[in-house]
Parts: C-alpha cells; sequence; structure tokens
C-alpha cells in the first residue's frame, strides 16, 4: 500500500511544473492571446534560475529569476504580438525556437557545475502521517504554492471584477475597447504574469526538481503545458487535475516497469499523452463547455482603431 | 565550406581567364597573374595539409557530462597525444536520422581523412558515405557493419558495470538494486545482467529492479525513473543512459549510485559509490597513429579494462577496504584474463543454464545478449 502514497507523491512532483506554466498560459488565453513560446520560455527561466542559484545559493532568488526571465520573454513576445501585430503563431514558435538555442548558448558553462547542498522538504509534524505523509507532505513549498495558485487564479479569473475585464478583453476586445479598458497594455499584462508562471516552472524544473542544468532538458513540457490549457477547456482547477494526472500516468508507467509488468516501452512512453488526453476530453465532451470556454477572440490580433 | 567553394571559383575564373588569354595570343603577364594567387592559395593551405584532419560526429552535446563528454575528452587528449600531427574538429547533437548522413558528407568534403562517428544510429549513413569517399577512413562506435573504409570500435561497457555491481551488493541494504535503461538493445540488457551478476558476489539473493526510460538522454525523466525505483525499496541506483540526473536522484532521497561513462563524483558527494568510466583515449590515440602510419585496417576493436578503455574510479571512502581490495584484484584478473564477467555457470531468469560451468562467453553470444540473468526482475520490453 505504502507503493500507491508513494506513487501518489511522485506524481504531485510530475505535476506540479505543468501546473505552474499552464495556469500561466490560462491567463493570457483567457486574454485572448496565445503563446506558442512556452518551452523556449521555460528553457530560458531554466537557465536563468539554475545560474541564479549556483552563484547566489538562494533557491528564492533563483525563482525570482525565472520569474522575471520568464516574464522578460513574455513581454517582449507581447509587444511583437499585441503592439506590432506579428502572427501571434508564428512569434510564438520562433520564441521557442529562440529561446532552446539562446539557453544552450548561455547555458555552455553551467552543463558542469552541481547546486549546492539540497535538503529534503518536510512539513514538520503532518510528515510522519502514516500515508499521507510521503504522499502530501513531503514536497517542495512550490508544490503547495502551485495549488495556491490555482485557486487564486479560478477565484481572480470567475470572482474578481479585474478578472471579469481580463476575459472580456479575451471574448470581444472590441467591446472592452469601447467601455474604456486599455485593452493591449492589459494584454501585455496578462501575458507577462502568463511568462513569468511559465518561468517560475521551468527554475523549478532546472533547480529542484531535476537539480542540474542540461541544454533541451524541458523536453516539451512547454508543448504539453500549452495543450493542458485547451484539454482542461481553460478552466484553473482543471488545468491542476490535468497536470497531476499527465505526472501521474507518467509516474505509474515508470512504477509498472519497476514492478515488472511487461510492456512495449513504447506504449507506456505514449500512456501519459494518450491518458490525459482521453480523460479531458471525456469530461468536456459537451461541445457547449469548449464553446462557452474558449476565449472567442483566441489568436486575433486587436487593433483600436478598427 | 564556403572557403573552399570560394577558392574553387576563384581557380575556375583563373582557368578561364588563362584559356582566354591563351586564345588571344597574350600569354605572358596574364599567366603569371594566373600562376601567383594560385601558389599562395596553396602555400597558405599548406600547414593545415601536413597534419591529418580528423572529424568527430556527436549524439549529444559536450556538456551531458556522460557520453559525449568522454568521447570528446578522449579526442582532445587523442590529438594532443600525437605532437601536433592531427588536427580535430566536432559537430554535436547530430540526431541519429538524415541529418547525420549530411553531418558526416560534410566533415568528408571539408578534407577530413578520418571520421568517427559515436554513436550506433549513424551506422547507415556512415556506410553511405565511406562508399563515395574511399579515400577517407571511417570508424563508427557500437556498430557492426564494416566496409573497406568503414571499421568499428566499442568498449567492453559491461565490465564497469559488474564491478559497480560488485560494490552495490556490498552497499544494498533493501537487498533490492535498481537500473535506469534506456533502449532495449544488447547492449543495455547486457550492463544490466553484469550489474546483477557483480552485485550476487555479496548479496547471493539480490533483486535487480529496471525501468526504461526509451532514451538516452532525458535528464527529468531519468529523474523521473530514479525515483520510481527507490519508491520500490531499491537503494542503491546504477543507470544506462547519458546525464548525471539518476545520481542526484540518490543524493536528493539519501540513497546510492554511481556515475556512468564519465567520472560524476561531484553530483552526489554522499551518494556516489564510484563512476564506472570509458576512456576512448587508447583507441583515438590507436587509430589516428593507424592513419599517420597508414597501417589502418578496417578491424572490428571491442576493449575493455585489458587495453584501459573501462574502469571504475573515485570509489567513495564508504565502500568499506575489503571491497575495494576485491576491485582492484578483478582488474587485475581482467587484464591478464584470468577472470572474465561472463564465465559459467550462469543461469537466466528461467532457472535454465545459458553458460555451463567454467565455459567462458564468446563475444557472439554477448554481442546478441537477449535475456535476463537470474535476480533481475520484470521482462525485457519488446521494442526494437
Amino acid at each position: 500500500m505504502d507503493a500507491v502514497f508513494l506513487l501518489l507523491g511522485a506524481s504531485i512532483d510530475a505535476g506540479t511544473a505543468l501546473a505552474l506554466a499552464s495556469l500561466g498560459l490560462l491567463l493570457n488565453e483567457r486574454a485572448g492571446v496565445l503563446n506558442l513560446g512556452a518551452e523556449g520560455i521555460m528553457l530560458v527561466a531554466a537557465i536563468a534560475g539554475f545560474a541564479t542559484a549556483f552563484h547566489t545559493g538562494s533557491d528564492v532568488v533563483a525563482f525570482f529569476a525565472g520569474a522575471l526571465a520568464g516574464a522578460a520573454l513574455a513581454a517582449a513576445f507581447g509587444v511583437l504580438v499585441i503592439w506590432l501585430h506579428t502572427n501571434q503563431y508564428a512569434t510564438g514558435l520562433a520564441l521557442s525556437l529562440f529561446g532552446a538555442g539562446f539557453s544552450a548558448f548561455v547555458g555552455i558553462d553551467y552543463t558542469q557545475v552541481k547546486l549546492s547542498e539540497r535538503t529534503p522538504f518536510t512539513l514538520p509534524g503532518l510528515q510522519d502521517i502514516p500515508a499521507l505523509g510521503p504522499a502530501l507532505f513531503r514536497h517542495h513549498y512550490l508544490v503547495y504554492l502551485a495549488v495556491a495558485l490555482a485557486a487564486a487564479v479560478s477565484w481572480f479569473l470567475f470572482r474578481t471584477r479585474a478578472g471579469l475585464v481580463l476575459r472580456a478583453i479575451g471574448e470581444s476586445p472590441e467591446s472592452a475597447h469601447a467601455l474604456g479598458y486599455p485593452v493591449r497594455r492589459i494584454r501585455l499584462a496578462a501575458v507577462a504574469t502568463g511568462g513569468a508562471l511559465s518561468g517560475l516552472a521551468g527554475a523549478f524544473i532546472s533547480v529542484v526538481y531535476t537539480p542540474l542544468w542540461v541544454e533541451g532538458m524541458i523536453a516539451g513540457k512547454g508543448w504539453i503545458a500549452l495543450a493542458l490549457t485547451t484539454f482542461a477547456t481553460w478552466r484553473p482547477w482543471r488545468v491542476l487535475l490535468g497536470a497531476y494526472l499527465f505526472g501521474g500516468v507518467t509516474m505509474l508507467q515508470l512504477h509498472l516497469q519497476g514492478e515488472g509488468v511487461a510492456l512495449p516501452i513504447q506504449l507506456l512512453t505514449l500512456l501519459p499523452y494518450l491518458a490525459t488526453i482521453v480523460v479531458l476530453v471525456l469530461i468536456s465532451r459537451d461541445q457547449k463547455w469548449i464553446v462557452v470556454n474558449m476565449p472567442a477572440s483566441l489568436g486575433k490580433p486587436f487593433s483600436p482603431r478598427t | 565550406m564556403m572557403h573552399r567553394s570560394s577558392i574553387r571559383k576563384l581557380a575556375r575564373e583563373l582557368a578561364l581567364l588563362v584559356s582566354c588569354a591563351a586564345a588571344f595570343g597574350c600569354k605572358g603577364g596574364s599567366d603569371k597573374e594566373a600562376a601567383k594567387p594560385a601558389s599562395s592559395i596553396a602555400a597558405a593551405t599548406t600547414p593545415e595539409a601536413t597534419a591529418l584532419k580528423a572529424a568527430f560526429a556527436y549524439v549529444g552535446p559536450v556538456g551531458d557530462a556522460g557520453w559525449t563528454f568522454a568521447h570528446d575528452s578522449a579526442r582532445k587528449a587523442a590529438a594532443a597525444a600525437t605532437a601536433g600531427k592531427v588536427s580535430s574538429s566536432f559537430v554535436e547533437n547530430v540526431p541519429e536520422a538524415a541529418d547525420a548522413e549530411r553531418v558526416i558528407r560534410d566533415m568528408a568534403e571539408q578534407g577530413n581523412k578520418l571520421i568517427f562517428g559515436t554513436t550506433f544510429g549513424y551506422m547507415e549513413p556512415m556506410l553511405k558515405v565511406a562508399k563515395d569517399y574511399p579515400d577517407v577512413k571511417f570508424e563508427h562506435a557500437t556498430g557492426y557493419k564494416t566496409a573497406p573504409n568503414l571499421r568499428t570500435y566499442d568498449s567492453k561497457t559491461y565490465e564497469g558495470a559488474y564491478m559497480a555491481g560488485v560494490v552495490a551488493g556490498a552497499m544494498t541494504k533493501t537487498k533490492t538494486i535498481g537500473v535506469v535503461a534506456s533502449i532495449p538493445i544488447p547492449e543495455v540488457i547486457r550492463n544490466i545482467n553484469s550489474f546483477t551478476l557483480g552485485a550476487q558476489r555479496h548479496a547471493p539473493d539480490v533483486k535487480t529492479k529496471v525501468v526504461w526510460v526509451n532514451k538516452w538522454f532525458d535528464p527529468p525523466k531519468e529523474a523521473e525513473a530514479a525515483q520510481a525505483l527507490l519508491n520500490q525499496s531499491a537503494d542503491v541506483l546504477m543507470q544506462n543512459t547519458d546525464s548525471s540526473a539518476v545520481l542526484q536522484t540518490a543524493e536528493k532521497a539519501g540513497k546510492l549510485g554511481f556515475g556512468w561513462d564519465s567520472d560524476m563524483s561531484k553530483f552526489g558527494p554522499k551518494a556516489h559509490l564510484g563512476s564506472a568510466i570509458i576512456n576512448w583515449t587508447p583507441y583515438y590515440t590507436k587509430a589516428m597513429n593507424d592513419v599517420l602510419s597508414g597501417t589502418w585496417k578496417p578491424t572490428q576493436t571491442w576493449w575493455g579494462v585489458k587495453e584501459g578503455a573501462i574502469d571504475l574510479v573515485s570509489l567513495a571512502d564508504q565502500v568499506p577496504a575489503e571491497v575495494k581490495t576485491e576491485i582492484a584484484t578483478l582488474k587485475a584478473g581482467l587484464k591478464d584474463e584470468s577472470f572474465a564477467v561472463w564465465k559459467g555457470p550462469i543461469v537466466d531468469q528461467a532457472g535454465k543454464e545459458v553458460l555451463k560451468a567454467g565455459e567462458v562467453a564468446k563475444p557472439e553470444f554477448l554481442l546478441g545478449l537477449n535475456f535476463y540473468v537470474k535476480g533481475v526482475e520484470g521482462k525485457i520490453p519488446s521494442g526494437k
């Protein structure tokens, strides 16, 4: 039975980076901007976070550095697509490619270095509860922050006036503009926030999850985070669920192998993607859900003159 | 490339000029002019032309701290050992696909006379290119196909895996050890088996759990696989993947692990028990000297501890002294061939005897290995 709870714990760890990045992307997509550059942003943030952790020895500073790097890159992307009306898809893809190359370039000197001692993370008192301790109370604080963030994003989007404005801009920027809201500036703020969260996820991977820097280490997590927002029909709690589900099936297939279950590894490698898509498609199979939740102006440029 | 093609263009233009001048009977001056730049170009390339140009194609980044890093260190050491007779270059991150052929062809085109491909997947591209450049020597790591100007080389990584296993068997408390494995090919299966056989010296009833990640290099995934093994009570981990992620995961969890391909001791000061390394320097030095002396032949080389290609280094302080002595004895045995890792009796998972008592495995047996020995749990995933 213990193995099941350890598996649960590992799944939550594995899903956290996805959840952080995906929640960020959800915010900018809710404002109508599709940022396909998530993978590149996460890579640049990963090296920024890793280098900062290496030089300062402080993980907290590293997380801020990662978030800042992510926000800066996303803001540059934002200016390009919001003010200069470059194509969002092409610009996002370019950002992904740029991030991969740039992070590899600046990271050359960091591939052989090691971060200072990593301490295991625990919640005193709670960590020793049988079963639940290893599953829920031995995580890094960012893991809990991701849960809090899902709650915060949900509350912000659906319970606050600012969230309503953000959603309005994603649905109909013309109407929001007519009402006097600074559509482009709000979009930029949403994009930068999304970049900051993607950056935090990148730094989490290079500083906590796999404490090392190697070129291309995000290994597609940015793309999965992007896909998650869609499969989760732009709902924060579903994003969190989808991220844990993906992490869970990833870890499950590795655990199954350890238990000696013989399945073709290609199938096992495919399993997380397959399971996440199937489950999220099932819970969103009502067409109305997607139509109602998909920001109507997603990917479309807005110009106040037209 | 650009340099070369511009030279060619220049030469072509000069030739045109010369023939034109000859046609019009104004030979003198322009001939001299034509000869002058041509000879100065030749002079400029002379110092390079005397040195043998060797090029290396790597599958990963030179900073992977493992497989490619080991090749690149050896490239530098071997070139240095030839005292300036060889100038070497490399291209990293060359995928095992159509791109490989383009890169390798490019290397031949640039005047490299000795070309190394350091991963199995370059086999077909190298065969193709070798056919088109008969005066260039090709060296392919871990492959099995040869041609008059293409030969193969490999290292007996399983000897390192066996010695690591001996240490693992002595150190495990749970009698469960784990391997993060990459792709189910004979080489990797051989290493898992050898690791297990080594561990059985001190822990005859040891269980080896295996998790395959289907990649050579994917640090987060390697870390997840390592975590899965630790969750299933494995307390000493080994990996046949290319990064230091497994060792670092063991370090984070307060468990034990090994370095693989390169010395990884600094990545897990507490967890690191030793590093099973490959030293490609002796072979690269030999290959370069073979070409320099004109004695290069299309052979198939498989070197191990005996030739200095494999070693278990940086044994940790926590490894008991008698185990360290045992490792030294094993190395000596491998060197004078009084000891062999694959010597019967060896039985497979089902209990079937695959090597009779006293029988030493032949290379063909090892190269085609596709079963687990007794002690390894699970089944080999059916994947090609």
